[in-house]
């Protein structure tokens, strides 16, 4: 005779984390704004992955000539009007989403890669170690991110492949300092002590007990860093030295349309306005995560 | 306070140190050949091999670092390819507008920032709160140099009520100079027309750069004062009878101050760097605008000039704030 | 006569992720002027709200008044216009608070925020706000007045460069400032050293007694209630359970819980005595156990107490909540 043994259901073994992931989607929906970033957000990784299919004009986001189209108003046939070539800017808007995200993932994949390790072994060996790591750091967020892009690409000179090496290389600091300050914090809880007191060796409690203690504001940051690293790349190219034209890029764009205005104001307006919408979305949804995945330090 | 102080300027030299180390070696990665660049597109190769020697330049490294921080020491930020002048000069012609623009934002930021923050905190989770919130994300979202153009096109294009770009009408008779802050130095002298000339120019280009500030400051604000407010002495305060406004107005807000600073100095150099933007969009004549054409024109002597400079505003803003904060906050005064 | 303070059926709720939490459920209280009343109850039995709710002090929301009302001298708290709630804060009713160090402001001298409260009071009283000259001198007085040694000098100083005995003493000069008719006292000696306690609480009971002051003492320590108070309220999970003249409630408690209470205090004088807890734990208040809230716990419960809420009844010369009080002493 067997005895059917009553094996937990998923849901009663997992109860505790069903439970906070039902905390985490109830106090993210009760936001309006954290759901307006989530769906900004969806919307710019739908139109990145997609776009290319969706668009009316899928050719002019290389830059197709098309003079006797040059600088329409928007209309039914085209949305947001044309450009100096005769481009659909409603296309080429649509198709620099993927331009900023990948510019977007790069530059914080780089720079997490970077400062997280290094803000963790400063945090957690402290001493010497923690003296370089964090002096070098100061050194790096003393002059602001721009302008350290600026001399780089200068250096360097424009491209948006240069651009983005020069804002990966004054990313990471933030990440050092962000996971430097929490690493510390836990290098003398009881829990790490305990771990180290029956013989834990420093990669085991790294992987163990720093590094999943600290996802919540690193993720948090990261979501933000999206939006705002997509604004700088899109202000280098505003500039002149990011991505240059024609290749679609929002602050490129908006960089020739200048020369446009005020009378040919459409040809400014929608880039932009994909810029603020995309950084404002990324904006409001790393706020929302930072209200449920790290309250306490929801200011600044 | 001696000992501290002393500390700190210590320390901040070490930084500065650290910042030469960045533009020495970001001006060494160049592909471009600086001489070929000094010595301008018809050089023949005797004339660049010339100028590569005058300057040191096949020298080892070592030796040209040793050689770039004693002519920093000096003064000696190299040379201008654009403009052909010393870069030195070059700052101190440029640093004034800057500086001027950056100040008339801060206090743009700090009066608008500081009320609304507060105001945020009292109609907490009510719809005032939420639309101030909304607008202070937006504020930083928004890229300072398209909205800038939007705002050129509204207020001046289209209403006519502000001049587009530039510091002054090339009609209006400028101040004697004195501190080279156009609105300062027009208020010196008198010349109250002036004064508004210079006003209206400023106005678009501050409020464009104020944005990000202001929304921190905001922020800031809003997280302390709910702090403030639902701490145990507002209980108490309450409990005796202060009146809610007495309550926002001192106590809340003297609490909320410190972190105030704190952002100032922390945005402060941030801001000299967002000029390079918004000095771009508004043709303003500052280190940004010059940063950027020297960029263009792949002359980076001026950008590392402007790099130290700025790197320069911020570690003296930080130890400004550092020093004032211990004497503001009373914790802190008696800890030394 | 009417009471000072008269709390009828009140009821208070907070509302959060987890649903709607029901921390006081029907409170009845009546004060008379010049009574010295205890509450005690254990951590979270909504003792610290309801003093708070007395000077409308809790934030709605989270909050949420679900029923009843609270009246001082008759007229209604949370009918009161700003004007009278200030009138009714500090002069009608002072509060001090458990731990002095929160409770003042850190950035402020002690002198600004007695100056503060003072010229507060004066307002809210309809008097001529007094120069902050004259409202220094009276800090003065109120600090000497809780015998805090050089008054003038102390106004200078900071909550941080005060130890823990001395922030009290100058809470309860602040409560003074307004010469309240009632004090309410919330864990007043809780986050003092032992021997700091015992002069608080020497201050205290002299302040009562000179000032005529009608006393409302909150702990979850039974001594010290019963070193100030002639009566005993005890609340169990937002609830009145009993409340009796102190020296009947000690001798011959009559509610269960009482008992426990009384039953878990260590006595020095027996050291071989086991202490006895009371078995369970206090109840989750987002789903409170229907009839009794004490009844899970209790080692009296018949099927009736889980049933039907026991309401507060005249026996033995007290108020008791138990179905079977007549049977428990």
């Amino acid at each position: 005779m067997s005895v059917a043994l009553a094996r937990p259901s998923f849901s009663e073994r997992h109860a505790a984390t069903l439970r906070q992931l039902r905390f985490y989607v109830w106090s993210f929906g009760r936001s309006p704004s954290s759901m307006l970033g989530l769906a900004i957000v969806s919307v710019f990784l739908l139109l990145a992955a997609f776009g290319p299919w969706i668009v009316p004009y899928p050719l002019d986001g290389a830059g197709a000539m098309n003079l006797g189209n040059r600088l329409k108003p928007p209309s039914a046939a085209h949305w947001f009007g044309t450009d100096e070539m005769g481009n659909d800017l409603f296309s080429r808007v649509v198709l620099a989403t993927r331009t900023s995200l990948w510019v977007g993932l790069t530059i914080v994949g780089v720079a997490t890669l970077v400062g997280v390790p290094l803000g963790i072994a400063a945090g957690y060996f402290g001493g010497v170690v923690r003296t370089v790591i964090m002096r070098v750091t100061d050194v790096f967020l003393s002059v602001p991110g721009i302008v350290l892009a600026l001399a780089i690409v200068a250096a360097l000179g424009p491209g948006i492949l240069n651009g983005i090496v020069a804002l990966s290389i004054v990313w990471w600091p933030g990440y050092v300092r962000l996971v430097e300050a929490k690493a510390l914090a836990l290098r003398n809880e009881p829990f790490v002590e305990a771990a180290r007191s029956v013989g834990a060796g420093h990669a085991r409690i790294l992987a163990l007990h720093i590094l999943p203690n600290c996802t919540s504001p690193i993720i948090v940051k990261a979501s933000m860093d999206m939006g705002l690293a997509i604004l700088a790349a899109a202000s280098l190219g505003f500039i002149g030295l990011g991505a240059k034209p024609p290749a679609p890029e929002w602050g490129a764009m908006i960089s020739v349309a200048r020369t446009y205005m005020p009378n040919w104001w459409w040809y400014a307006v929608f880039p932009g306005f994909a810029i603020y919408l995309t950084v404002l979305g990324f904006n409001l949804f790393g706020d929302g995560l930072r209200d449920i995945l790290d309250p306490k330090s929801s200011r600044g | 306070m001696l000992r501290f102080v002393l500390q700190r300027v210590a320390l901040t030299g070490l930084m500065l140190f650290g910042l030469v180390c960045i533009t020495f070696a970001v001006s060494n990665v160049a592909p471009s050949d600086p001489a070929a660049l000094a010595a301008g597109p018809d050089a023949t190769r005797d004339m660049v091999e010339t100028i590569r020697r005058e300057y040191g330049l096949d020298r080892p490294l070592p030796e040209q670092f040793v050689r770039y921080v004693t002519g920093l020491l000096q003064g000696d930020l190299g040379r201008s390819i654009v403009t052909t002048r010393p870069v030195v000069q070059d700052l101190a012609r440029y640093f004034p507008a800057t500086l001027e623009l950056v100040l008339l934002s801060m206090t743009f930021g700090v009066l608008i920032g500081v009320p609304a923050g507060m105001l945020s905190a009292v109609l907490k989770n009510r719809a005032p709160d939420h639309a101030t919130r909304f607008i202070a994300v937006s504020l930083v979202a928004l890229p300072a140099f398209w909205f800038g153009i939007l705002l050129q096109l509204l207020f001046s294009v289209h209403l006519e009520w502000l001049p587009t770009s530039g510091r002054l009408d090339v009609a209006t008779p400028p101040p004697p100079p004195v501190t080279g802050m156009l609105l300062l130095d027009s208020a010196l002298a008198g010349q109250w027309g002036t004064l508004g000339g210079a006003l209206s120019h400023a106005v678009l280009p501050a409020l464009v750069l104020s944005f990000p500030c202001l929304a921190s400051i905001l922020r800031v604000n809003r997280a302390e004062m709910i702090e403030v407010l639902s701490s145990d002495y507002i209980v108490a305060a309450r409990a005796h009878g202060v009146s809610r406004l007495r309550i926002i107005c001192v106590h809340a807000l003297r609490n909320a101050m410190l972190p105030t600073l704190a952002i100032i100095g922390l945005r402060w150099g941030w801001m000299l760097g967002s000029t390079v933007l918004v000095e771009t969009v508004f043709d303003w004549p500052g280190i940004g605008l010059y940063a950027v054409s020297s960029a263009i024109a792949g002359d980076f002597k001026p950008v590392m000039g402007v790099t130290l400079l700025i790197g320069l505003n911020f570690m003296i803003a930080n130890l400004v704030v550092d020093l004032l904060y211990g004497v503001l906050d009373p914790r802190l005064r008696t800890a030394q | 006569m009417t009471p000072l303070l008269d709390i009828r059926g009140y009821r208070l709720a907070f509302d959060g992720f987890e649903g709607r939490a029901e921390v006081l459920d029907g409170i009845d209280l009546a004060v008379q002027p010049g009574e010295t009343v205890g509450i005690v109850g254990e951590t979270g039995c909504g003792k610290s709200v309801l003093a708070r709710s007395i000077a409308r002090l809790v934030e709605m929301p989270p909050g949420r008044v679900l029923g009843g009302s609270i009246a001082f001298e008759g007229q209604d708290v949370f009918a009161m216009d700003g004007r009278a709630l200030a009138r009714l804060r500090g002069h009608g009713v002072a509060m001090i608070f458990q731990d002095p160090m929160t409770y003042l402001n850190p950035v402020f001298s002690i002198g600004s925020q007695m100056v503060d409260v003072i010229r507060a009071h004066d307002r809210a009283e309809g008097r001529s706000m007094r120069a902050r000259p004259a409202a220094r001198t009276r800090a003065a007085e109120l600090l000497a007045a809780v015998r805090l040694p050089e008054p003038d000098r102390l106004l200078d100083r900071y909550p941080h460069e005060l130890s823990g005995g001395m922030r009290q003493r100058v809470l309860i000069a602040m409560a003074l400032s307004g010469e309240p008719r009632m004090l309410v006292a919330d864990e007043p000696t809780t986050a003092l050293d032992v021997t700091i306690q015992a002069q608080v609480l020497r201050l205290i009971a002299e302040l009562v007694a000179t000032r005529g002051l009608t006393l409302l003492l909150i702990s979850h320590d039974l001594g010290v209630i019963g070193a100030l108070c002639r009566r005993v309220v005890v609340m169990y999970a937002g609830t009145v359970v009993e409340d009796a003249d102190a020296g009947l409630l000690f001798d011959r408690p009559r509610h269960p819980y009482t008992r426990g209470l009384l039953a878990a205090v260590p006595d020095l004088a027996r050291p071989d005595h086991r202490v006895a807890g009371i078995p369970g734990h206090i109840p989750n208040l987002l789903a409170p156990p229907g009839g009794c809230r004490f009844h899970p716990r209790c080692p009296l419960a018949i099927p009736r107490c889980a049933a039907e809420k026991p309401g507060l009844r005249d026996v033995d010369g007290r108020r008791v909540a138990c179905h079977r009080a007549e049977e428990a002493a």
